[in-house]
């Protein structure tokens, strides 16, 4: 009976080491891909109308990062009832905005959505294996988690 | 028999021709280089002073792809660079530039006279006009357009009257019925410009 739970304890030991060390070396060697280049973002329906009632809320983060080759295309569609200046442009009611980037910089954009009055938008180029792709995908996480 | 088939052919050939536009719309506003409008709205018009002595009516260029932006002649570096490519473009476009008119609109209407608006752009290409006015007409031509501007910024050795504005850097591309089509950022490259210009030209 010890025997075989000193066993099961090394083999849980084992399978916590294989993904310690699995899923790093997966996003720092696994090839990018992705289903779209667009990262869609959208005003929903109401927004205005929640802003008026005194709700306060951010619609877009105040920094977006894209990636060359993988997700550089910004989307950003309104579907709210009223005009919306969303991030550099006004976008009217069911209006979508399709912005591609074709190089690699920083962007900034006066954008009064925000307190800072600015929006930034980091262009990065297609990280190289190893580090770079495992801090990419880190980020991407982490921005994927602010965007829910 | 004939004339059922003479109607079919022409049935096909109508099929085919909308097919055809479809698609060739389709496939130049995807090949479009800057940020595209989708479904693209018509240009809010308005009337300024305009830097040539008469009335500046945006609607008055319909028939002509206009690059619109918005700025001020007391910009240290943003203007004079976009207006610098847009010059560029106009020279890149050789006969074809003729179509093209660049409309420059203040958002200093304090130190930005007619005169002054004139001498700057003509700096850049004498074809180029400039638009001003009260500041209340201005804003609400900044507001149709979603346009941006700072309160004045002061410099601290600088005298009062040198303050600085920061304000949308974008160029808007209105196309010959007069829709906003597309959004050029700045930085974009005077051939990107030139690139989507020559397609709304081509419409």
């Amino acid at each position: 009976m010890t025997t075989i739970k000193r066993r099961a304890r090394y083999a849980l030991l084992f399978l916590l080491m294989l993904v310690a060390v699995g899923v790093p070396a997966w996003a720092a060697f696994a090839p990018i891909r992705s289903d779209s280049r667009e990262l869609v973002l959208e005003i929903p329906k109401g927004t205005f109308a929640r802003r008026q009632a005194g709700e306060k809320f951010d619609l877009i983060p105040t920094e977006i990062r894209l990636t060359m080759g993988v997700k550089d295309v910004l989307v950003m569609k309104n579907h709210d009832d009223v005009p919306h200046l969303f991030g550099p442009v006004l976008i009217m009611p069911e209006q979508t905005f399709r912005l591609p980037f074709r190089k690699a910089s920083t962007y900034l954009f006066t954008c009064p959505l925000h307190t800072s009055g600015l929006l930034t938008i980091v262009v990065e180029s297609e990280p190289e294996r190893g580090w770079a792709r495992l801090r990419w995908r880190t980020a991407a996480a982490v921005q994927l988690t602010a965007l829910l | 028999m004939q004339r059922v088939a003479a109607l079919g052919g022409i049935f096909f050939a109508a099929s085919f021709a909308m097919l055809f536009s479809a698609h060739a719309l389709a496939t130049s506003t995807a090949e479009l280089r800057g940020g595209v409008f989708d479904p693209p709205r018509m240009a809010p018009d308005f009337s300024l002073k305009g830097s040539n002595g008469s009335e500046l009516k945006l609607s008055s260029y319909r028939g002509k792809v206009v690059a619109l932006a918005f700025g001020y002649t007391h910009c240290p570096g943003i203007c004079p660079t976009t207006l610098a490519y847009l010059a560029e473009v106009r020279r890149m476009l050789g006969t074809g530039g003729a179509d093209f008119q660049v409309v420059y609109v203040t958002v200093d209407p304090e130190r930005d006279s007619v005169e002054r608006l004139k001498a700057f752009l003509v700096s850049f290409d004498p074809t180029f006009v400039g638009g001003t006015g009260t500041p209340g007409q201005l804003a609400t031509v900044r507001k149709d357009y979603g346009i941006t501007v700072s309160d004045k910024i002061f410099v601290d050795k600088l005298p009062k009257s040198e303050y600085f504005l920061d304000h949308s850097s974008f160029v808007l591309l209105i196309d010959r019925v007069g829709q906003v089509r597309d959004m050029m950022p700045f930085g974009v490259s005077a051939a990107d410009m030139e690139h989507d210009v020559k397609i709304l030209l081509a419409k």
